[in-house]
């Protein structure tokens, strides 16, 4: 038994200063047969240069299609422990904040039902409690529910929103992107929990135009902060950071619009040719304030590369107010979950569909305007539809 | 008792520690104190703050009582995550900043991440949980962290740097727009099991998976032919299809991406682009892959202007002289041939030797 404890490829990632996930998979070895089992079936990946996952498996909770992602070794005589080891993705609070209490009620439970194992947090922004038996299943959740943890999002269906800290630690927050996370989460629990779509769709919302949740970028419906109206200037701020900061060179020469002059007294800024990139404000917090109408972007589209390619999200609707109860939002999301569930393909994502259609069609559907915010440039090709017929 | 469902997540405003319950929505501005300390002042003249910690983010449940001791013990028992896995412990009283972080670097936990750092690096599962991974993700990030160690703890780089790595092509993550991504690939066909594939594949299903069009029917056998001079590897047929495994020990390994962001700052986002298209699969360290990255952010950090991002610096020195500073061959497979090559190709005779 001790040998066959020997992982000595992975023992070397517990050198180095950085924390070692190895050291926390020794810990819960130490209390679980499928947290041993699940470090010897590393070792074994590690040796032979290849994951020792079967392809998929659907198991799942009563009342539900998604939330749990089924697991089996492809080595289950040599690693009994993994033989199921399936991942509970668990719903986070907005905002990844937590009380302790919550979180140790969160791993009594876990020690219980599985492999005391967890990732703080999947990618999609889920509690992640890594590999449980089948049979752990639907008590496990029981128990998540008793200390009120739903279930995240996998498969076909809407995924975890996730959102950014918003005006919980954040000045720069344009609306409440915590609010917003909730009340859109809330309302959308059946396209959470049962996948019913042509393929995965993912809300992401970042409060300002730094989006740190990477809405753009992975986001088939990304809710990005912005604002209209003038910055607002503390200029005796600006002198204070000219004690510091090159103005001339590290803000106004980087300014993308030169909208932006400095004389070494007063900072001037031409509102109207500001494209609100936050560069100068996110260098300057003391001294500038976003302007007073807040509210958001819509981008539709954004996805990683499967199946046809890469895309960031597209502007749709360039300023959304976003306040309570978010009525125009929830609308738009209900409307363009129905165009894209009529019109997708099996496996095809927003952005392809309305790459291969067209987005004028997108457009119609939603009830949208055309406006110059949409597109980078207009066509530079003669091809195109006249509809509605020449008067 | 009928299971109890749909009721969502726990109310964020449960877990709020109260100087920001009071304070929501109304802070002023924030410092950065040092590396891995943030100061955040609200219009009520309160000051919240921010001890930033790394994190392995595969945590054990005596690594997540641990971090809960630490709130206790610091934060009046509240404590968040942020969006790339690092800890974050948020004091309200000043005089305990010092003493949390002695007592978190006793514990060995690095404090940074803040500010012009390399901060923490997104990933997803690897060999420990993903059945599609073309390569590891905990072991690559360790790797790559420790080598990068003392960039977390500094900020005195020219700007922002964000590492992710994504295991496959499926990206998780969503690291195609990071300023260095490290990417799981594949570089072989998928091996066909024709036994599986004809009782457990929907084909037509699988024929519509493929990017490239390499997967047609083979009706006499029930079964489907790969085209190989098409195939990208991308092991899409994979996901659809347990009978076409794509994953292969010598064939798999990594590539790396440099020059994208999400932020709308200057430049705007902008996808990473692909420098190095393979590196080997090379556990327990990774050498080939963490020399790589090194490379990359020291060659950055040489060349940049301050606040020019790894894709800003590039865009303005031009790729050409990106990979002869970088010193990186350049290979057939950075010049793209899908479906939106011709918009990467050089239409001006504008350009550097």
């Amino acid at each position: 038994m001790a040998d066959e404890m020997k992982t000595p490829l992975l023992d070397e990632l517990e050198k180095g200063p950085w924390p070692s996930f190895v050291t926390d998979m020794k810990q819960a070895a130490q209390k679980k047969q499928s947290a041993r089992d699940l470090l010897r079936q590393l070792e074994q990946s590690f040796v032979d240069k290849i994951g020792h996952w079967k392809h998929g498996g659907i198991v799942g909770v009563k009342g539900y299609g998604g939330g749990v992602i089924g697991r089996y070794s492809d080595m289950p005589d040599k690693f009994p422990g993994v033989e199921h080891f399936h991942t509970m993705r668990v719903n986070m609070p907005a905002g990844w904040f937590y009380t302790t209490k919550a979180l140790r009620q969160l791993c009594d439970v876990w020690d219980k039902h599985g492999s005391g194992l967890t990732n703080f947090h999947g990618a999609t922004g889920d509690i992640i409690l890594l590999g449980t038996s089948t049979e752990h299943l639907q008590p496990c959740f029981d128990d998540l529910a008793e200390i009120g943890f739903d279930l995240g999002g996998s498969g076909s269906a809407m995924r975890t929103p996730s959102a950014c800290v918003g005006p919980a630690r954040c000045e720069w927050a344009c609306f409440d992107s915590l609010d917003v996370l909730q009340t859109v989460t809330r309302t959308f629990q059946s396209q959470l929990h049962r996948p019913m779509f042509p393929y995965k769709f993912k809300i992401k919302i970042s409060a300002c135009p730094n989006d740190c949740v990477a809405a753009i970028a992975r986001a088939d419906l990304s809710v990005i902060g912005t604002w209209k109206g003038n910055i607002e200037i503390d200029q005796a701020q600006v002198q204070e950071y000219a004690r510091t900061m090159n103005i001339q060179t590290e803000v106004v020469d980087l300014c993308p619009t030169k909208c932006m002059s400095w004389d070494g007294k007063t900072l001037k800024i031409d509102d109207r040719e500001c494209n609100r990139c936050m560069h100068c404000i996110n260098l300057m917090t003391k001294a500038l304030r976003q302007g007073k109408e807040r509210g958001a972007a819509i981008l539709v589209g954004g996805k990683a590369p499967i199946v046809h390619g890469a895309l960031l999200s597209w502007v749709v609707v360039p300023f959304m107010k976003l306040e309570p109860p978010y009525t125009e939002l929830i609308e738009f999301i209900n409307k363009t979950f129905e165009w894209w569930d009529e019109h997708g393909k099996m496996r095809e994502r927003l952005g392809e569909l309305i790459n291969r259609v067209g987005m004028g069609k997108y457009l119609k559907a939603m009830g949208l305007k055309p406006l110059p915010q949409m597109v980078k440039r207009p066509r530079a090709n003669p091809y195109y539809f006249w509809r509605e017929g020449v008067q | 008792m009928a299971t109890r469902t749909d009721f969502g997540p726990p109310d964020y405003r449960t877990m709020l520690p109260p100087i920001i319950a009071r304070n929501y929505g109304k802070w002023k501005y924030h410092e950065r104190v040092k590396p891995g300390v943030l100061k955040h002042v609200a219009e009520s003249g309160d000051e919240l703050y921010t001890v930033r910690v790394g994190s392995e983010r595969l945590l054990s449940t005596d690594k997540v009582r641990e971090i809960c001791e630490v709130a206790d013990k610091y934060c009046d028992g509240y404590v968040r995550f942020t969006s790339r896995h690092n800890i974050e412990f948020l004091v309200s009283d000043k005089s305990k900043v010092e003493p949390l972080i002695a007592d978190v670097k006793k514990r060995g936990w690095p404090v940074g991440g803040t500010g012009h750092s390399i901060t923490n690096i997104v990933h997803t599962q690897g060999w420990i949980h993903c059945h599609t991974p073309a390569t590891d993700a905990s072991g690559i990030v360790k790797a790559v962290m420790d080598e990068l160690y003392d960039y977390f703890g500094r900020m005195d780089l020219p700007a922002y740097c964000r590492i992710s790595l994504a295991c496959c092509l499926n990206m998780c993550g969503a690291v195609h727009c990071s300023d260095i991504a490290i990417l799981g690939i594949h570089r072989t066909v998928p091996k066909l099991n024709h036994e599986i594939i004809r009782t457990k594949c929907e084909i037509p299903n699988v024929i519509a998976a493929c990017p490239t069009g390499a997967i047609r029917p083979d009706p006499a056998n029930k079964s489907v032919i790969v085209n190989e001079d098409r195939c990208m590897y991308c092991g899409n047929c994979y996901t659809m299809c347990p009978g076409m495994p794509v994953a292969d020990p010598q064939g798999d390994g990594v590539s790396i991406w440099v020059g994208g962001k999400v932020s709308n700052t200057r430049s705007g986002p902008a996808f990473s682009r692909l420098v190095i298209p393979y590196l080997p699969n090379n556990p327990p360290r990774w050498p080939e892959t963490v020399a790589a990255v090194k490379n990359l952010v020291e060659v950055w950090a040489k060349h940049a202007r301050k606040h020019e991002r790894m894709g800003e610096w590039i865009e303005r020195i031009g790729w050409e002289r990106f990979f002869e500073i970088a010193n990186i061959p350049f290979t057939e497979q950075v010049i793209d041939d899908f479906t939106m090559a011709p918009e990467t190709y050089r239409t001006t005779v504008a350009f550097k030797w």
